[in-house]
């Protein structure tokens, strides 16, 4: 068991152990940390609970100068379960925290055992809850952690948080609890608005950081850009906000930018026009990272009458590396970035609807993309181009203009071998297609054997190799067999147990496996759960997966930060075997929002369910669960 | 490349007027009859007519927003019938895997911008909405309410003089760049083509030779 531990990967947050006894663990070094003062000097007795300096004492300053170094999670980790001693300095020494789910520990408990934390980053909802395959209002609520933060840490700086929801309280109580805040990172986070957002522009007066990635922000008429303080210069680094849906007061903005010396990072939404664009680039042509909104001429303005010299302002960027955007983009003007598209590591048109000729312009000259995000407009012959100049490229994403089993599929097997052929040091790829061949993905795996993440979406479901009509095992078989590296794969099309014998025997490395529609029988299940010792997040939809597979994973559960499992063939007397196994893991069995209403009012527990979902925690089970949630016990 | 201004006088149409008639275009899928309907004026086949032809042969059908992933399909997929190999064409929740919030951005910029000869500003239109080129022309027709949108009118049989009045042909860029006539394809494939929509002055149309798909021949 010991073992296993130390191998835990580096997405654990926390030490621990497969047992959860390291629960006591902290829980009693936090009472002996009160004899060494938060300022760990050796002196530095709190008089309320004397106690005579112990031996170790010097150790433990030694040690903590020298974990002062430690950065890496995982290091942290390892470095907390060599002894109790240990174990306190590394908590005192830890300055960045990671909860990987929300759930999985108390704030009062994270706060109690890291005392000088100065930056958070908090996980909450599950990644198959982003595809509408749960109601809303599961959970995840910041709130919580907000106040626990607020008396704990008064010094905070930075809060990163991914699929939690936020209301605009809680961005009032961020910008009030915390006077050196400097960073705020909202990746796939709702519940706030712009009312939020202007108080944490108006409050937070040591603003570095605004990132809103991928969120959904309520709409309101509140100018939040025109609550940043409108005198002398900001420390703004960085400002993100391409994911909001409503317009901004521009010439604020712009202000904004006038007073914004240290600006590298703008990303703004469809509501600026290219004219707005250009007014705002003169004004920071020290960006490095741009974001351009909607690339187009606002509406009511025709083309023609009196345009700036877009190309000059993008050539005046000399730092740029990374442009994204393009969001109602008129083709016409791609022209004006050729000038940037050389010093390029990084371009995001997936929200360009171009054709294979236009991209062509502008990838002839990006040799040195490494990330590159592209609709699948572009077409195979599209993606040969880029095969053909991106040499050094390193993640690519292909996404489907038109996300729907039947469509198109302007992409395929054949636009994959390119990349493969061309692009031998790519390490990450999510492929959007509607026919894919065994031979393409084999290709890929021999040719790019830097692969960490592979995840290939066949559209269409249970689609077989379009050639040979196989399944697509083989294929996803070769990938886990030749990339040595795979730490990420997400598999799709017709698929049998035998894709999941190869998983369970090669894919030793594979942290994070997504699977849909997929599969025979248990024995799909089991290859993997019995053959993967790294594996951590498990999400499976629609694939023929029951009881006995589920019992098989018994032994890893606990090594896991959740499962996830939607329209299998689980029971609710399966799932309750479960829970009673493992008592540290919360079993929630989720149900279809209308099936509750429509039934009892007390738990339906042997009913049919749609979602299970299970992760360890060291708390009870959670007590803001909606009804739709059924925690098994 | 197709000309980006709008604005054009007024004038040159009496010049170009005399070479339109003597063109004598005429439209549509080749093996099908050409009908010259009664009444018409020249033989160039009105808008609608063409519209006519193309529904017949089509199999437009509205695009089933509903399937959208709004659409509770979970009873389908009960705990007890997870395989299902998809008989049904019908859209399951949550597949693709593609994120609302990129699937709504991406119809956003499905939006195609509509241009006027003439007017100062554009409009824009979600394609996705319509069921028909008629429901189509007819927003056009309102969005556009100062110029008259030729052949727009079912039913009728309108005599069309193109030099007494402004008439304007609906044309499109469709995916490589080409610009066609409105009307030419299936309702289902113009949306999947379609890049943005110009109303041309009818005497500017006079050079837009109508394209058919590959496999078909043209004729002028």
């Amino acid at each position: 068991m010991r073992e296993e531990r130390t191998e835990m990967s580096k997405d654990d947050d926390r030490s621990p152990p497969l047992d959860l006894r390291g629960a006591d663990i902290a829980e009693s070094s936090s009472k002996t940390r009160n004899c060494v003062t938060g300022s760990g000097h050796v002196t530095g007795l709190n008089p309320m609970e004397f106690q005579a300096p112990y031996p170790d004492q010097v150790l433990e300053n030694v040690l903590e100068n020298v974990l002062q170094f430690l950065t890496s999670r995982r290091d942290r980790n390892a470095a907390s379960l060599v002894c109790k001693s240990w174990c306190r300095v590394e908590a005192l020494t830890r300055s960045e925290l990671f909860i990987g789910n929300c759930y999985s520990v108390s704030p009062r408990r994270a706060t109690a055992r890291f005392s000088r934390v100065r930056a958070v980053a908090i996980k909450g909802r599950p990644r198959f809850a982003d595809f509408n395959l749960m109601p809303p209002e599961w959970g995840a609520h910041f709130a919580p952690w907000v106040a626990a933060l607020g008396s704990a840490y008064p010094w905070l700086e930075k809060v990163y948080l991914k699929r939690m929801s936020v209301t605009d309280e809680d961005l009032k109580h961020l910008a009030e609890y915390f006077p050196c805040f400097k960073e705020l990172v909202l990746v796939c986070c709702d519940g706030f608005g712009t009312r939020g957002l202007a108080v944490i522009a108006k409050k937070c007066r040591q603003l570095r950081v605004l990132d809103l990635i991928e969120s959904e922000v309520a709409e309101s008429d509140m100018d939040w850009i025109g609550e940043f303080p409108e005198c002398g210069m900001t420390c703004l680094e960085s400002l993100i906000f391409d994911c909001v849906e409503s317009p901004i007061n521009f010439e604020a903005l712009e202000r904004l930018v006038i007073r914004s010396p240290s600006l590298k990072k703008l990303r703004l939404n469809r509501f600026v026009s290219i004219g707005q664009l250009y007014r705002l680039m003169v004004r920071a042509p020290q960006l490095t990272h741009l974001g351009t909104g909607s690339f187009s001429l606002a509406e009511g303005v025709a083309h023609g009458d009196q345009e700036p010299d877009y190309e000059s302002a993008f050539a005046a960027c000399k730092s740029l590396v990374c442009l994204s955007g393009f969001r109602e983009i008129t083709p016409d003007y791609l022209s004006a970035i050729y000038a940037v598209c050389a010093n390029l590591t990084s371009l995001n048109l997936s929200y360009a609807n171009i054709n294979a000729e236009q991209l062509k312009t502008v990838i002839f000259h990006c040799h040195k993309l490494q990330t590159f995000w592209v609709l699948d407009s572009i077409c195979d012959e599209g993606l040969q181009a880029a095969a053909a100049t991106c040499k050094d490229l390193r993640e690519l994403r292909v996404f489907p203009i038109d996300a729907r089993e039947d469509s198109e599929g302007p992409v395929s097997d054949v636009g994959l071998r390119a990349i493969s052929e061309g692009c031998r040091k790519l390490q990450s790829i999510l492929y959007f297609c509607q026919h894919m061949t065994n031979a393409a993905v084999i290709a890929m795996s021999n040719n790019c054997p830097d692969l960490e993440v592979f995840r290939l979406c066949i559209m269409g479901r249970h689609r077989p190799d379009h050639v040979t009509n196989e399944p697509m095992d083989e294929g996803f078989g070769a990938i886990v067999k030749n990339c040595k590296k795979l730490t990420r794969l997400a598999v799709s099309g017709l698929l049998t147990d035998q894709a999941f014998s190869y998983i369970g025997r090669y894919g030793k490395l594979v942290r994070t496996l997504s699977v849909a529609f997929a599969g025979d029988s248990d024995l799909g299940l089991k290859y993997v759960l019995e053959g993967c010792p790294r594996l951590q997040k498990l999400e499976i939809r629609d694939s023929p997966f029951g009881d006995a597979a589920l019992r098989s994973g018994l032994h890893h559960y606990y090594n896991m930060r959740f499962l996830w499992m939607s329209s299998c063939r689980l029971s609710p007397q399966g799932c309750r075997e479960i829970a009673r196994a493992l008592p540290r893991l919360v079993v929630e069995v989720i149900r279809d929002e209308a099936d509750v209403i429509r039934g009892e009012c007390e738990e339906h527990i042997d009913e049919p369910f749609d979602i299970l979902y299970m992760y360890r925690s060291l708390e009870r089970p959670r007590d803001d669960a909606p009804n739709f949630v059924t925690i098994l016990h | 490349m197709p000309p980006d201004t709008l604005s054009d006088s007024p004038e040159s149409d009496v010049t170009s007027a005399v070479t339109f008639k003597d063109t004598e275009l005429t439209l549509g899928i080749p093996g099908e009859p050409t009908r010259s309907p009664a009444g018409k004026f020249c033989t160039k086949r009105g808008f609608i007519e063409t519209v006519d032809l193309n529904l017949r042969t089509s199999t437009s059908k509205p695009r089933g927003k509903t399937h959208a992933d709004e659409v509770d399909d979970k009873s389908d997929d009960v705990v007890s019938g997870a395989c299902k190999t998809p008989a049904s064409k019908t859209q399951v929740v949550g597949w693709p895997p593609v994120r609302s919030y990129r699937k709504k951005a991406l119809e956003s910029c499905k939006y195609v911008k509509v241009a006027v000869d003439g007017a100062p500003y554009l409009r824009k239109v979600d394609l996705e909405t319509y069921n028909s080129y008629q429901e189509l022309l007819m927003t056009l027709e309102k969005m556009f309410t100062c110029f008259k949108i030729r052949g727009n009118y079912l039913g009728e049989s309108k005599v069309i003089d193109p030099m007494k009045e402004m008439e304007y042909v609906p044309t499109y860029e469709d995916k490589d760049g080409d610009w066609m006539l409105v009307g030419d394809v299936p309702w289902k494939m113009f949306i999947e083509s379609c890049k943005r929509i110009r109303l041309m002055k009818s005497s500017e149309a006079v050079g837009l030779a109508p394209r058919t798909p590959p496999r078909c021949t043209t004729t002028t």
